[in-house]
C-alpha cells in the first residue's frame, strides 16, 4: 500500500503538470488565437462599453423592449439558478399566474391561451437569452405601438433573428432577445434619431 | 410530442449505434493491440511518465493489487483536491476573490470529484476560483479512468483462462490519459470554444445592459473543462446551471456535441467488450438492451414533458412544460438530454430536473436506481450491466439445466454472492439514507418542494450519489451539512461497493477454466437474452424501489392529473 | 419392504398425513433458520399474530378480523412450505428405514489367523478380515470374493428379485453387505469398516439429503437470501416514507407486503425440489454418492459409452453366410450349423438360428451321436466338431486358414476380400472350413440396441458429445460409430487410452461422464467428473465411481443426465416465477396501502380489487396457495426435452417468466372476487 501511495503521488503530480499546466495553456493559447471572440465571452460592445454577451440573457422589462423570459436568477450572470419548482408546488402556480397577468397586462389584446409556456415559466439557467418566435410576434404589436414603428417593421426584425432547429431535428426555433432589441435600437436610431 | 422531436431522438440513437464500433475499435487498438496513429507522439511521453513515476510497465496485478492501486490513487486525489479547496483563498488565479471552501463542502466536493460523481453542492461561478476549477478538472480527467480500468480488468477476468492477474492499473491509467482523454478533450474543447464557450482566465465582466442595469458576467476557462466534463461523463459544470448555462451550451449544436462526447466511450466500450471476448454479438446485445431502455425512457419523458402541466392549463397555459427549460433546447432535446444525463450518469443538466413533470422525474430516478446500467459512465455502466448479466445468466442457466456459464466461465456461488452484493449495497444506501433524511430534522429542513415531490428530491439525491451521477433535483439544500455528509457517504459507497465485488468477480473468473460453447449452452446474445437482461434490470434492479416511487413521483403524477397541489408553497 | 415397493407411495394418504404432522414440527425456529426466506415469513407470522391479539384486547373488531386472517394465511404459507419439504423427505426416510431393517445384527464367520473359524458380530468386521458365507446366510459386510462362486440375492438393495452370480477373480467379484447368498459357499475379504459400508452410506445419504447442498443450490440460496434481505430493507424504508407522506400503514400490511415480495415460492419449495430429484434417481435405482454428482451430471459435455452392452447388444449375431465361389450357400450353412449345435455361446446359437431360418435344417445335437467337439479357446481362436470323419472348424480369419493349410489345403483368393469387407461394415468375419477346404465366411454383426440411436441424437441435441469406447479396430469402430451416430470413438481402447482421452477433454474445459464396471475402468472412472459404476462391477469400480447403478444398466447415464438437468431447471423456473410474481403483488398492495393519503393511486389498482383490505388479503392468499399448487411440479420436476439450450430457455421463459408475470394478476383477482363474495374483510374502499 505504501508503494502504491508513492506511485500514486508521483503520477498525480505528473498528471497535474500535464493537465492543469501543459494542456490548459495549449487549449487557452490556441482558443485565444483561433477564436478570440468566443474565448473571451462573445462580448458585445457599444460605444466602447460592454453591454452584454451575445448568448447571455439580460432583463428587459420596459414596454419598448422585447421581454425576456422569467428568470429565477434575475439575470445575474454571476449566479445562474433555476426556480426548481416542482409541478405540484403551489408556488409554481402562483409564479405563472403572476407572470401571465403581467404579460397580459403589458400586451393588451393577447389571450392567455396564446401565451407560450416559456414566457410565463422560468428558464433553467436564469440566463436564457432566447424566447420563442411566437412569443416575439405576440409582443410585436405592443413594441410597435410604444416605439411608434409599423408592425411590419417590428415583425421584420423578429423574422431576421429567427433561428431554426439544428439539422432540422434538434432543439426549438428561437430568437435572441438581446439581438432583437439591439436591432430595434438600431432601427430607432436610423429612423427616429 | 412532435414527429420532429421523436425522429430526432430515434436518429440520435442510430448515431450512437453507429459510433460504437469505431470507438470500440480505437479502444481495442489502445489497450490490446497497442498500435495507434498517436504512438509516435504518445509512446515516448508514456515511457517518460513510467520512468518518472517508477512504474514497471510489464508487471501484472492480481485483483486485490489492482484494487489497492485504484484505492491509493483515489485517496491521494481526494486529499490533494480537498487541500486545494480548503486554501483556495490563499492561492492564485482567483480574480473573483472567493474565500476558502468550508470543510463540509470541501469533503463533499472532493469525494464527489474523486468518485466521478460531480455532485455539486455549490454554484461554480460563485464559489470556485479558476485554480480550483482547474484542479476539479484534473480529477475530471482521472476519476473516470478508475471506472474504465475496472471494466478493462473485468473483461480480462472473463477472457483470460487459468490466470491470476488482471493487468496493471498504472499502465491502464496512463494509456487512457494519453491516448483517450487528452486527445479527445483537446479536440472537444476547441470545438466547444468555436461554438461559443469562453476560454479565458480574466476577471468577471461587468456589462451595462440596454435597460441601463449592471450585469456581472462570469468568465473563465469554460471550454476546456466542458469538454472533459462531458467526455469523461463527469458532469461537474463550470457554472451552477451547468449545460443549461448559455456559456456552457450556447447553441443547440454545442449541446449535441456534448451529448455525443458523453456517450462515446460508454457505447464504444460495449463494442470493445464484444471485440475482446471475440464475439461482437455479445457487445451488440448489451448495447441493444441498454439502448432499448434508454429510448423507452427518452420517449416517455418527452411525452410527459410535451403534455405539459395540467394545473397550468386551468390558467389558460397550454403546451409543453417549460419551467426550468431553455427555449433553444425545447422539450424534446431537453428530455433527450435529461434522460441521457441520468442514463449515462454524467449528471450535467440542460434543464432543471426538479421542475420536470412527475413522470419525467420518474424516468430520471429509474435510470439511476436501476444501477446506472442503462449505458452508464466510463466502465461502471457496462460493469453494472455485466453484473446484471451474471444474475440473468444464473437464472437462465438453471432454466436450461446446467451450471450457468457466461462467456465460457462458470457462474458459481462466489460470483452470485458478489453480484448480489453489488446489487444490495446501493439499494440499502439509497433507501436507508432517504429514510433517515425524511425522518430527521436535518434531512427534512433541506427539502424544498412540498408533498410527494419532496420525497422525490431526497430519493434523487441519494440515487444520484450512489449512482455516481451527480445531477440533482436542484431544490434540495445540498450544501446543508446533513446532505454534504450523507450524500458524500452515498457517493463513496456507490463507488466502492461496485468496485470491490466487481473486481472480486473478475479475480475469481480469471482463474477459471473456460468451457467451450455447445448446443447445451444458451446463447448470451440476441433478442431473447437482451430481453431477459432488460427484465432483470427492471424487476431485480428497479422494482425494489416501487414503494418509494409510488409515494414520490407516482403519487405526484396521479395527484397532478386529478388537480391537486401540495402544501402552502415554498 | 424394498425400495421398489416404496415407489408407488408418492402421495398416499398416510404419507400425506405424516407430512402434515412433520410440517408442524418443522415450525421450530431452529429448524426454520436453515431457510432464511421462510424464516422471515415465520417471524412475520408471529408478529401479525401478536398484533391480532393486541387488536382483540383493544376491542378493534374490524381490524382484528383482517389481521387475524392475514396471520392465518402467513402461518399457512410457512406450513405449506414445510409440508412440501416433509413430503419429499418422507419418501427418502421410508427408503432409509427399509434399508436399515436389512442391516440386522448379522453374525459373521471370521477366519482367524490360524485358519480357525470364529463367530463375530458383523459390525465388528474390519477391512482385510476374511469371512466365510454359506448358502442361506447374509453377507455381513461389503467385500470381494476371494474364493468360490455363489448366486446372491441382492433384492434388498436393488429390488431385483432375480439372483445374480458372484465369483472370485473377475469383474463380478464384489458383494454387498446385507445381501443373501442363495447357493454354494464363498470366502469374502472385507473391504469396508463399520459405518462405511455401502448400506451405511446409502442410508446416511438418503437421510442427509436435506443438509447436503449442491453448488448451484448454494448459489441460488445466496441469491434468494440477497433478495430477501433487499426486500426487508425496502419494507423497513417504506415505513418512514409513509410517515413522511402522512400515510398510516399498519405493521400487518407491511409484513404482508414483505412476505409477498420475498421469493417464498422458490424458498418454500427449494429443498423439496432437491430431495425429490435425489428420490427420482433412487427410483431409477441409481445411488448418487453426493448431490454434487447429480448436479454435475446435468453439466456433462462429453459422455463415454462402452460399445458392447450400451450401444450394441452384448453379443454379435450371424446375419449372412458368404460362401466361396465353388461352394453352395447351403453347404456352408450346414457346416456352420453342425459346428455350432453344441456351441452354447450366443454367437453359436445365432448361427444355428440363421441356418435353420434359411434352409429348414432339422438336425439337433442328438443327431450328432458321438462327435468330438472342440471348444473355442483363446489360444486356438476357433471351435469345431469332428463328426463322421468330417473336420469342421469355424473361427478367426487367422486361425481357420492356418488349420486349412495344416490339412494341406489352399486358400481361395476371394476369402481375404470378404473378410476385409465384413470388417469394414463393422462386423466380425467368422471363417468356416471343412477339412482342407474353406467353405466361406459367416458375417457376425453387432446389433445396435433398439432406441439407442434416438437417445444418442437426444444427447447431441442437448449439446452433449458422445464417445464410443471399443476394443474393435478403428475400421470397425468407425462403421458402428457412423451407424449409431456417436460423435467420436476410441478404438482398441485400453485403460491408459481411456484415461488419456478423459484428461484431454477435461483440459479443454469439458465435463466428462462415463459408465464402467471392470477394475480396469477404475482409473478412468476416478478421473471422470460423473462416473457411474455398475453395481455388478468390482469393488474397485464402485469405489471409483460417484454413482452406483443398482440395475447395472449401461444406458442409465442418460437418465442421470436428464434428472440432473431437471433439478436445475425446476429450481431456475420456480425462481423466475417467484420473482416475476412480484409485479402483480406490487400492483395489488401498493395502491391499497397508500390510496387513503393519495386517492389518485387508485388508478394503479388495475385489477380493480374491491378494497384495500381485500387486496392485501387476496395477495397474501395467492402467495400462500401457490406453494401447495406447485408441490406436484416440484416433486415431479419441470419436464426436460433435449431440444437445445436456446429453445429450452425460450420455452421456460415464456411459461415461468411471462406466466409468472400474468398468472398472479388473474389469481389475485379471482381470490378477491371470492373474498368479496364471502365478505371476509372490510369492503370499504
Amino acid at each position: 500500500m505504501v508503494r502504491n501511495l508513492g506511485t500514486s503521488i508521483r503520477l498525480l503530480v505528473i498528471f497535474m503538470v500535464l493537465i492543469a499546466g501543459v494542456y490548459s495553456l495549449l487549449v487557452t493559447g490556441l482558443a485565444q488565437l483561433l477564436f478570440p471572440a468566443q474565448a473571451n465571452g462573445s462580448l458585445i460592445y457599444r460605444h466602447g462599453q460592454v453591454i452584454g454577451a451575445r448568448m447571455i440573457g439580460q432583463s428587459f422589462t420596459g414596454a419598448r423592449w422585447f421581454d425576456s423570459r422569467p428568470s429565477a436568477a434575475s439575470y445575474n450572470a454571476a449566479a445562474s439558478v433555476a426556480s426548481n419548482y416542482g409541478p405540484t408546488n403551489p408556488a409554481l402556480i402562483k409564479e405563472v399566474k403572476t407572470n401571465l397577468a403581467a404579460f397580459l397586462k403589458e400586451n393588451p389584446g393577447v389571450k392567455a391561451s396564446q401565451v407560450p409556456p416559456s414566457m410565463v415559466e422560468s428558464s433553467d439557467s436564469g440566463l436564457d437569452p432566447n424566447i420563442t418566435p411566437a412569443a416575439a410576434y405576440l409582443q410585436a404589436p405592443r413594441v410597435a405601438r410604444v416605439n411608434h414603428m409599423s408592425l411590419a417593421a417590428v415583425r421584420h426584425i423578429v423574422a431576421e433573428h429567427e433561428r431554426g432547429r439544428f439539422l432540422g431535428l434538434y432543439g426549438s426555433p428561437h430568437v435572441n432577445v438581446l439581438a432583437m432589441n439591439l436591432s430595434l435600437l438600431a432601427w430607432l436610431n436610423r429612423h427616429h434619431a | 410530442m412532435t414527429v420532429t422531436g421523436v425522429l430526432g431522438i430515434l436518429v440520435f440513437a442510430a448515431v450512437l449505434i453507429a459510433i460504437a464500433k469505431p470507438v470500440g475499435l480505437y479502444l481495442y487498438a489502445v489497450y490490446d493491440q497497442r498500435r495507434t496513429f498517436l504512438d509516435p507522439v504518445m509512446r515516448p511521453v508514456e515511457r517518460g511518465i513510467y520512468r518518472l513515476a517508477g512504474v514497471r510497465e510489464e508487471k501484472e496485478m492480481s485483483w486485490l493489487e489492482y484494487f489497492l492501486a485504484i484505492l491509493a490513487f483515489n485517496l491521494v486525489g481526494f486529499i490533494v483536491l480537498y487541500g486545494f479547496l480548503r486554501i483556495q483563498g490563499a492561492l492564485p488565479l482567483n480574480p473573483a476573490h472567493f474565500k476558502d471552501v468550508g470543510p463540509h463542502l470541501s469533503f463533499n466536493t472532493a469525494v464527489s470529484f474523486m468518485t466521478n460523481t460531480n455532485w455539486q453542492a455549490y454554484g461554480g461561478e460563485s464559489t470556485m476560483s479558476y485554480l480550483s476549477q482547474t484542479m476539479l478538472m484534473v480529477q475530471q480527467f482521472l476519476s473516470p479512468i478508475s471506472g474504465l480500468a475496472m471494466i478493462l480488468a473485468f473483461i480480462r477476468g472473463l477472457t483470460r483462462r487459468n490466470a491470476h492477474s488482471l493487468g496493471n492499473f498504472w499502465v491502464d491509467l496512463t494509456r487512457t490519459v494519453l491516448w483517450v482523454s487528452l486527445p479527445v478533450s483537446f479536440v472537444g474543447a476547441m470545438v466547444l470554444v468555436a461554438l461559443g464557450s469562453p476560454q479565458n482566465w480574466g476577471p468577471y465582466v461587468t456589462a451595462h445592459t440596454l435597460q441601463g442595469a449592471r450585469q456581472s458576467i462570469a468568465q473563465g476557462p469554460v471550454g476546456m473543462m466542458n469538454a472533459i466534463m462531458q467526455f469523461g461523463d463527469n458532469g461537474g459544470g463550470f457554472f451552477n446551471m451547468n449545460a443549461g448555462h448559455p456559456y456552457e451550451a450556447p447553441t443547440i449544436a454545442s449541446l449535441m456535441v456534448q451529448l455525443i462526447l458523453g456517450f462515446s466511450i460508454p457505447v464504444g466500450l460495449t463494442y470493445y467488450f464484444g471485440k475482446v471476448v471475440k464475439d461482437t454479438r455479445q457487445g451488440w446485445t448489451i448495447l441493444g438492451a441498454m439502448m432499448a431502455m434508454f429510448l423507452a425512457g427518452a420517449l416517455v419523458m418527452y411525452h410527459a414533458e410535451a403534455l405539459g402541466n395540467p394545473l397550468l392549463a386551468h390558467l389558460g397555459i397550454h403546451g409543453a412544460n417549460m419551467e426550468g427549460k431553455e427555449v433553444r433546447f425545447g422539450p424534446a432535446l431537453s428530455s433527450l438530454f435529461e434522460t441521457s444525463t441520468t442514463a449515462v450518469s454524467w449528471g450535467s443538466t440542460a434543464a432543471a430536473n426538479d421542475s420536470l413533470m412527475p413522470i419525467g422525474g420518474l424516468i430520471t430516478l429509474f435510470n439511476m436506481m436501476s444501477g446506472e446500467v442503462i449505458i452508464g459512465a466510463w466502465g461502471v455502466g457496462l460493469l453494472g450491466m455485466l453484473a446484471f448479466a451474471i444474475l440473468a445468466v444464473f437464472l437462465a442457466g438453471l432454466m436450461v439445466g446446467r451450471t450457468p456459464e457466461y462467456l465460457g466461465k462458470k457462474i458459481q456461488a462466489y460470483e452470485v454472492k458478489m453480484a448480489t452484493l453489488a446489487m444490495i449495497v446501493p439499494t440499502f444506501v439509497i433507501l436507508g439514507l432517504s429514510a433517515w433524511a425524511v425522518t430527521s430534522k436535518g434531512g427534512l429542513a433541506g427539502i424544498y418542494n412540498p408533498g410527494p415531490h419532496g420525497l422525490s428530491e431526497v430519493l434523487y439525491a441519494f440515487s444520484s450519489g450512489v449512482g455516481n451521477n451527480g445531477s440533482a433535483f436542484g431544490g434540495l439544500d445540498a450544501a446543508a451539512p446533513f446532505y454534504t455528509w450523507t450524500v458524500g457517504l452515498a457517493m463513496l459507497f456507490g463507488r466502492f461497493a461496485m468496485y470491490i465485488p466487481a473486481l472480486a468477480i473478475a479475480g475469481s473468473l480469471v482463474q477459471k477454466q473456460s468451457v467451450p460453447e455447445s448446443a447445451g449452452t444458451f446463447p448470451t446474445h440476441g433478442t431473447l437474452f437482451g430481453g431477459l437482461l432488460i427484465a432483470t434490470v427492471v424487476i431485480v434492479g428497479a422494482l425494489v424501489f416501487f414503494p418509494a416511487l409510488a409515494l414520490g413521483p407516482l403519487a405526484e403524477h396521479f395527484a397532478l392529473w386529478s388537480g391537486h397541489v401540495f402544501g402552502g408553497g415554498a | 419392504m424394498s425400495i421398489h415397493e416404496l415407489k408407488s407411495q408418492a402421495l398416499s394418504s398416510s404419507a400425506v398425513s405424516q407430512a402434515i404432522g412433520e410440517a408442524f414440527r418443522k415450525l421450530n425456529p431452529r429448524w426454520m433458520m436453515h431457510n432464511p426466506v421462510m424464516f422471515i415469513v415465520e417471524v412475520g407470522s408471529v408478529f401479525t399474530t401478536l398484533d391480532a391479539v393486541r387488536l382483540l384486547i383493544e376491542g378493534n373488531a374490524s381490524l382484528f378480523n383482517f389481521t387475524l386472517q392475514i396471520a392465518i394465511w402467513l402461518w399457512l404459507t410457512v406450513l405449506f412450505a414445510n409440508f412440501a419439504e416433509a413430503l419429499a423427505e418422507g419418501r427418502g426416510r421410508a427408503q432409509a428405514q427399509a434399508l436399515r431393517s436389512t442391516r440386522t445384527e448379522t453374525m459373521a464367520r471370521k477366519i482367524g489367523p490360524s485358519g480357525t473359524i470364529e463367530a463375530v458380530p458383523g459390525t465388528q468386521l474390519r477391512v482385510g478380515d476374511r469371512v466365510v458365507v454359506a448358502a442361506g446366510e447374509i453377507i455381513p459386510s461389503d467385500g470381494t470374493i476371494i474364493e468360490g462362486v455363489a448366486s446372491v440375492d441382492e433384492s434388498a438393495i436393488t429390488g431385483e428379485s432375480a439372483p445374480v452370480i458372484r465369483a472370485a477373480s473377475g469383474d463380478m467379484s464384489a458383494v454387498t453387505g446385507g445381501t443373501r447368498v442363495l447357493s454354494d459357499q464363498i470366502t469374502v475379504q472385507i473391504t469396508a469398516n463399520p459405518g462405511e459400508t455401502f448400506l451405511d452410506r446409502m442410508i446416511s445419504l438418503i437421510e442427509g439429503a436435506v443438509r447436503q447442498k449442491t453448488p448451484n443450490e448454494i448459489a441460488l440460496a445466496i441469491l434468494l437470501a440477497g433478495l430477501t434481505l433487499i426486500f426487508v430493507v425496502v419494507i423497513m424504508a417504506t415505513e418512514p416514507f409513509s410517515i413522511y407522506s402522512g400515510a398510516v400503514v399498519s405493521m400487518t400490511v407491511l409484513i404482508a407486503l414483505l412476505v409477498c415480495l420475498i421469493p417464498t415460492t422458490i424458498g418454500g419449495l427449494m429443498s423439496a425440489i432437491g430431495i425429490s430429484g435425489m428420490n427420482r434417481l433412487l427410483q431409477r435405482n441409481v445411488l448418487a454418492m453426493s448431490g454434487r454428482a447429480i448436479e454435475a451430471a446435468g453439466d456433462v459435455n462429453v459422455i463415454l459409452l462402452d460399445k458392447t452392452g450400451t450401444i450394441t447388444m452384448g453379443n454379435r449375431m450371424a446375419t449372412e453366410f458368404v460362401p466361396m465361389p465353388d461352394v453352395k450357400e447351403s453347404t456352408l450353412a450346414e457346416a456352420a450349423l453342425l459346428s455350432s449345435l453344441s456351441d452354447e455361446t450366443p454367437e453359436g446359437q445365432s448361427i444355428v438360428r440363421l441356418a435353420r431360418e434359411r434352409f429348414q435344417f432339422t438336425q439337433t445335437p442328438a443327431d450328432l451321436g458321438n462327435a468330438e467337439f472342440h471348444e473355442f479357446t483363446a489360444q486356438t481362436q476357433m471351435s469345431g466338431i469332428d463328426f463322421g470323419g468330417r473336420l469342421i472348424r469355424k473361427g478367426s480369419s487367422k486361425s481357420v486358414p492356418a488349420f486349412v493349410k495344416e490339412q494341406g489345403g489352399s486358400l481361395p483368393p476371394e476369402m481375404d476380400g470378404e473378410v476385409t469387407r465384413i470388417g469394414r461394415l463393422g462386423g466380425t468375419p467368422l471363417v468356416v472350413a471343412e477339412g482342407d477346404r474353406i467353405l466361406g465366411v459367416i458375417y457376425l454383426k453387432d446389433i445396435v440396441k433398439p432406441g439407442i440411436r434416438e437417445r444418442l441424437q437426444a444427447l447431441r441435441d442437448a449439446g452433449i458429445k458422445t464417445v464410443m469406447i471399443t476394443g474393435d479396430n478403428p475400421v470397425t469402430a468407425d462403421t458402428i460409430a457412423k451407424e449409431v451416430g456417436v460423435d467420436d470413438f476410441l478404438a482398441q481402447a485400453t485403460p491408459e487410452t481411456k484415461l488419456a482421452y478423459i484428461k484431454q477433454e477435461q483440459a479443454e474445459g469439458y465435463l466428462v461422464g462415463m459408465v464402467g464396471d471392470g477394475t480396469n475402468d477404475s482409473p478412468a472412472l476416478a478421473q471422470a467428473d460423473v462416473a457411474v459404476a455398475m453395481n455388478s462391477g468390482t469393488q474397485a469400480a464402485r469405489e471409483a465411481g460417484n454413482m452406483v447403478d443398482l440395475d447395472s444398466s449401461p444406458t442409465k447415464l442418460l437418465d442421470i443426465v436428464e434428472i440432473g438437468k431437471q433439478i436445475l431447471i425446476t429450481r431456475g423456473a420456480m425462481t423466475t416465477f417467484s420473482v416475476a410474481n412480484d409485479v402483480a403483488k406490487y400492483f395489488a398492495i401498493i395502491p391499497a396501502m397508500f390510496v387513503a393519503v393519495f386517492p389518485g393511486l387508485e388508478a394503479m389498482n388495475i385489477m380493480h380489487l374491491t378494497s384495500p383490505e381485500s387486496a392485501v388479503l387476496s395477495a397474501v392468499i395467492f402467495n400462500a396457495i401457490i406453494i401447495p399448487l406447485l408441490i406436484p411440479l416440484a416433486l415431479r420436476g419441470v419436464r426436460y426435452r433435449p431440444v437445445g439450450a436456446a429453445v429450452i430457455l425460450r420455452n421456460n421463459l415464456v411459461v415461468y417468466g411471462l406466466g409468472g408475470l400474468v398468472l398472479p394478476f388473474i389469481g389475485i383477482k379471482l381470490i378477491d372476487l371470492v373474498v368479496t363474495a364471502l365478505h371476509l374483510v372490510s369492503l370499504h374502499p
